[in-house]
């Protein structure tokens, strides 16, 4: 698959990153704004489709390679499960970080206020554990299509069965 | 609240509408996009009724990466050949 045109390449280049960055905020204001792991981690991987689709797939493979992504699945997945096991003392997934103090356990004020962002325990970090699990999921979907779209253009026949 | 009703109503028709052209069109690609925009009219219909969180996984999922699947896979059955049967006559012309 050919880059695209000038034109299209070069507002991606200057846009894309936008899309990345409201992404990653999306994930790390996960507890007190709407979205989460989930959500902010579909707008990243839009982000590499965008990539993808932009800039064709032999610079794309320069830049990152196919194995990374699976790396993120992996790493997300154990992260948010030792999460879950480094509060076993009193139950699963038992926020043993709120109220500590420290970066993540700050008090929470009482009364309406616009949001503490680091007075979460570790709801924050499996926010984060989630999304970059779902930035490895949702790439690797993307990933494998583009492959596969490729093999069928250049290779064999694959999908020439109907032909007739 | 009137003003909110209208708004609420016209956003059901133009779902109702871009659904319609998603399966009218005979060329693929309009299809795609149409689907594409009946996704995003679905997250403005999900915002206005107040749940926020699935407005921004349907923008993210339905209107970004399946457009883009969508387009990938289609672009490969192009270039191997297959074609539908009602579009011989539309490329001849």
């Amino acid at each position: 698959m050919k880059p695209l045109s000038i034109v299209v390449r070069t507002i991606c280049n200057i846009f894309a990153w936008f899309v990345a960055i409201f992404g990653a905020y999306v994930i790390i204001h996960g507890h007190l704004s709407p979205g989460g792991g989930f959500q902010g981690g579909a707008i990243v991987a839009t982000f590499i489709a965008l990539l993808l689709v932009a800039h064709g797939g032999k610079r794309f493979f320069e830049w990152v390679k196919m194995d990374i992504f699976t790396a993120f699945e992996g790493l997300g997945l154990i992260t948010f499960v030792g999460i879950g096991f480094l509060g076993l003392s009193t139950t699963f997934l038992y926020n043993f970080l709120a109220l500590k103090g420290g970066l993540f356990g700050s008090p929470v004020t009482i009364g309406p206020n616009a949001g503490i962002l680091n007075s979460s325990g570790t709801i924050a970090l499996a926010n984060m554990a989630v999304g970059l699990e779902v930035v490895g999921g949702l790439s690797t979907i993307i990933i494998f299509m583009f492959l596969g779209m490729r093999y069928v253009m250049e290779g064999g026949k694959e999908g020439s069965e109907d032909d007739k | 609240m009137i003003m909110m009703d209208i708004a609420h109503i016209a956003i059901l028709l133009a779902i109702m509408i871009s659904a319609f052209f998603a399966i009218w069109f005979d060329n693929l690609l309009n299809s795609v996009i149409s689907l594409c925009a009946m996704s995003l009219l679905i997250s403005l219909e999900f915002y206005i009724l107040q749940a926020p969180d699935v407005a921004i996984a349907e923008a993210a999922i339905g209107a970004g990466l399946t457009t883009a699947i969508y387009i990938m896979a289609l672009r490969a059955c192009q270039s191997s050949g297959w074609r539908r049967k009602g579009n011989d006559k539309d490329e001849r012309s």
